[in-house]
């Protein structure tokens, strides 16, 4: 009786013991995350401005990412061109043309375009855009809702009927990206393109902050359909369905839950969030096919160093491998072609401190 | 419907064949539930209990055989068009979604419930008062006897004709497996019929009204469960008296 007794102290002590480890560990990655963020805001405010710009693209990727994860539970290599030939879509939209090297030489293939609507070119506020941007994007998250569907239906879906392994999953996504890029390098050519010419505008924010207007609009639009991603989930009948069917798939189907229309949602929600992530990249960057292919590693480092499977670990993966990538070069640390591989080291570096990710659940 | 002795069967299954795979696990077995009633499938490990109530709920592909549900052919309907005939399910292990709330694990069980879900929740909470006290508590969190009530909870939210439980006494206590087995019974009296595999042979009949032995995919014996707790044959194999 008495061993049995000492051996339930034992085994207490070691989860007491385990779930402080856990606790120190995620507590020391928090300090020196902060730590790192105030050094960056003292030293590297640009680099500081472009980072958090370019994680928020990174975090609306990798939520899909998170997402299509959790329910499909397998990596979504395609995300990366998926989100590149969002912003070729958003183009092709913008400017009617599909084909041809630069803007204004292009042949007309479209009927329409975003740009012929009324007032659609003139400028909002100080951004380098008009509405005509935001009604092409808003075709190209359609688009691409649809695009993902469509490919569930014809790939993934009689995959998962096959009860195929996770590799097979993976693989198949990653010929999939294969396909993408050479279908935008086929269509739009290799050179760079951009969705307005000319200069853009920067604006001087208190606390000597120099950002873009365009700049201010993707944070805004990225803190915006954070927050709806974050309703969608916790407060919508569909989103905790989600959730439901992440945790247990047969539970749900169990439960009475839909699952093939869960599955159809969730792939509309990540094709819509990557298409807006997609032409923000363009805005802030610049449209080149191969960007799509370079963006998965920052995707699946910040869906992964988030915990994989929770919505705001992907923010705070998007923000810190965005900062960290950013300051990395404008701190002339690393010259700019190396920047994508600072994603794989950040990583690297977490998961071998907390194998979970921040917010992941350890199992 | 099809009717002995003026008693309506709930859910019948008839001479089924099923099973993973290529490989058939049931070969033959049939089982069935009057109103009101609880009944019992006992038997050792790989006799296919679990297999069977898999099936029944159309989780596994009935090769041969029919369930018929309250009158309605059902064989092989799809689990998310069977809880709308009446039919829930409480699988074994993994029943609860352990990171949704005690709320919105019963919500997930109501998810096809178009109105009257405040009426259900009050019901499950006055079934199991523990439920109520911390809602908004993660299901992963709770100990062994309140996640299997959090589990027959949320197959309640439907207001099942019938209930399938798969072993719901594994793995508790001795005094918890007496409270589930207590509020399993408390659900039978409200109306609901009930089928349940147990390992737990001796405690599953002393509830129950009537009982079924498997062994090896086919029915090896029936009756009622007084008789078979008294049986000679059930007792050394089943009961280790």
């Amino acid at each position: 009786m008495a061993a049995i007794e000492r051996e339930a102290t034992t085994f207490q002590f070691r989860d007491w013991q385990r779930r402080f480890g856990n606790f120190a560990t995620g507590a020391g990655l928090w300090l020196l995350i902060i730590a790192f963020v105030i050094g960056a805001f003292i030293w590297e405010r640009d680099g500081l401005v472009t980072g958090t710009v370019v994680g928020s693209l990174f975090a609306l990727g990798a939520i899909g990412i998170t997402l299509i994860y959790g329910i499909l539970k397998f990596g979504h290599f395609a995300h990366g061109d998926s989100m590149m030939l969002s912003a070729y879509l958003a183009f092709m939209f913008l400017t009617g043309n599909i084909a041809g090297e630069t803007q204004r030489s292009d042949v007309e293939l479209l009927p329409f375009s975003a740009s012929d609507l009324p007032g659609a070119t003139t400028k909002i506020w100080e951004f380098s855009f008009g509405y005509s941007l935001l009604v092409a994007m808003g075709l190209a998250a359609i688009l691409m809702a649809g695009f993902l569907i469509a490919l569930d239906h014809a790939v993934y879906g009689p995959l998962r009927r096959r009860h195929s392994g996770i590799v097979t999953f993976s693989i198949a996504s990653l010929g999939l990206a294969l396909i993408i890029r050479s279908l935008m390098l086929f269509i739009w050519g290799s050179g760079p393109r951009f969705y307005s010419p000319g200069i853009r505008e920067a604006t001087e924010l208190p606390f000597d902050i120099r950002i873009l207007y365009d700049q201010i609009f993707i944070l805004a639009m990225a803190l915006v359909l954070m927050a709806a991603v974050y309703l969608l989930l916790y407060r919508t009948k569909l989103g905790k369905a989600m959730r439901a069917m992440a945790d247990n798939a047969e539970l749900a189907r169990v439960s009475g839950i839909n699952t093939d229309r869960t599955v159809t949602w969730t792939w509309a929600i990540a094709g819509a969030l990557v298409a807006v992530a997609g032409v923000m990249l363009g805005l802030q960057t610049q449209l080149r096919p191969e960007l799509g292919f370079i963006v998965i590693l920052p995707l699946f480092a910040s869906a992964i160093l988030g915990g994989v499977g929770s919505p705001h670990g992907a923010l705070a993966g998007g923000l810190i491998i965005g900062i960290v990538q950013e300051t990395s070069v404008t701190s002339g640390i690393l010259d700019s072609g190396y920047k994508f591989s600072v994603a794989a080291i950040v990583l690297v570096m977490v998961l071998l401190i907390r194998p979970t990710g921040l917010f992941g659940v350890p199992r | 419907m099809t009717e002995t002795n003026g008693k309506v069967r709930l859910i019948e299954a008839t001479g089924i064949f099923a099973g993973y795979g290529e490989v058939d696990i049931l070969h033959g077995v049939s089982a069935y539930v009057f109103e009101g009633e609880m009944v019992a499938i006992i038997g050792p490990n790989g006799a296919g209990k679990s297999t069977l109530l898999r099936t029944m709920f159309g989780l596994l592909n009935v090769r041969q055989g029919s369930i018929v549900l309250k009158g309605n052919d059902v064989t092989n309907f799809r689990p998310d068009k069977l809880v709308l005939h009446g039919l829930g399910y409480v699988p074994q292990v993994d029943n609860v979604f352990p990171t949704l709330t005690i709320m919105e694990n019963l919500e997930m069980g109501g998810f096809v419930r178009e109105h009257g879900m405040r009426d259900r929740l009050d019901h499950v909470f006055r079934l199991f008062p523990d439920l109520a006290k911390r809602p908004g508590d993660k299901a992963g969190k709770l100990s062994g006897g309140q996640r299997q009530m959090l589990a027959l909870g949320r197959a309640l939210m439907l207001d099942p004709d019938v209930l399938l439980l798969d072993e719901p006494s594994a793995s508790l206590s001795p005094k918890m497996v007496e409270m589930i087995f207590d509020r399993i019974k408390a659900i039978n009296e409200g109306g609901t019929g009930i089928l349940l595999v147990e390992q737990n042979a001796r405690e599953a009949l002393s509830v129950c009204h009537r009982g079924y032995v498997l062994a090896m995919g086919q029915n090896r014996l029936e009756g009622e469960a007084s008789s078979l707790l008294h049986n000679e044959e059930v007792g050394k194999l089943y009961l280790g008296a």
